[in-house]
């Protein structure tokens, strides 16, 4: 496992938890429970279970300060914590990888049978410039986030949402590098084709 | 002494587009980043393919959290002052 290259934001709010600072544990959750809720979302069918796993998750969090060792940072840790109670209470976990994460990202007939575009992607990047088409192409990435397969979304959500690096990603699903790296291109292919399909000049 | 240099052949383009998460990772060998990169330079396509996936990348952080609100503020002390309890009392029978 990678050291991670940066010294952990949230560490020195563990001492300040653990002495009993209220303001420190709403710093956490202020921080992290979105996050966790797009998380949760994916496994459980509605919004109100997922929001008690996210609860039931903050609770672990607390009971296991004690015996938390600071190998990884506090969000790899959190954000394991709570993958493992969403999957507990979740009822649409993939255990196989779907078909979706496999299949090619760019429909092939976009592309001549020499594999050449044939219908190259529709220029859209310049509009970002506008705040208010920003915002909307935000929303957009937002709702499409929701249409995402569970692990495309969970990758999604913690490496350009969240920010945290491949090694952490991994560390909190269990995965490879690899397979972080297929459900990402995949994840971020559907999210560019949507924002291409409704703001791409046709 | 014949020097015999494998030959790879040229990336198309729908093989280039597979390979965008991969190049931002930095995860491709050297070779394959220079196909990949001698692609670009003589594809338009390619390269605004690329730019999309950077700018898309851009758009998803900023993509903002939802906000809590005073109630659920409420419920979070709660279930932090309950742990505290839980241990103090676990500590101190």
């Amino acid at each position: 496992m990678l050291q991670a290259a940066q010294p952990d934001p949230d560490a020195p709010l563990l001492e300040r938890l653990r002495s009993g600072d209220e303001h420190a544990f709403m710093i956490l959750v202020e921080r992290y429970r979105p996050t966790m809720l797009r998380l949760a979302a994916g496994y459980v069918p509605n919004h109100a279970i997922a929001e008690e796993v996210v609860q039931d998750a903050w609770l672990g969090f607390l009971h296991g300060l004690s015996r938390f060792e600071e190998r990884s940072s506090v969000r790899t840790w959190l954000f394991r914590i709570l993958i493992n109670r969403a999957r507990t209470a979740g009822v649409r976990e993939r255990r196989t990888t779907a078909i979706s994460d496999i299949a090619a990202t760019v429909d092939a007939a976009r592309f001549d049978s020499g594999g050449n575009w044939l219908a190259p992607p529709q220029p859209w990047t310049e509009l970002v410039d506008d705040r208010l088409a920003a915002e909307k192409m935000a929303e957009a990435v937002r709702l499409a986030m929701v249409d995402l397969p569970a692990r495309q979304r969970e990758v999604v959500t913690l490496r350009d949402i969240e920010g945290l690096t491949s090694a952490e990603v991994c560390g909190v699903l269990e995965i490879s590098e690899a397979n972080q790296r297929v459900l990402l291109h995949r994840g971020r292919s559907r999210l560019r084709e949507r924002l291409e399909s409704e703001f791409g000049r046709a | 002494m014949r020097l015999r240099l494998p030959v790879r052949p040229s990336l198309v383009c729908q093989q280039a587009v597979e390979l965008v998460t991969d190049y931002l990772e930095g995860a491709l060998s050297r070779a394959d980043r220079r196909r990949f990169e001698k692609h670009l330079g003589k594809c338009h396509g390619c390269t605004e393919y690329l730019a999309q996936m950077r700018v898309t990348i851009a758009i998803t952080g900023r993509v903002t959290p939802d906000d809590l609100t005073d109630e659920m503020r409420t419920e979070f002390v709660e279930l932090y002052r309950r742990w505290q309890r839980d241990r103090d009392a676990g500590e101190s029978p």
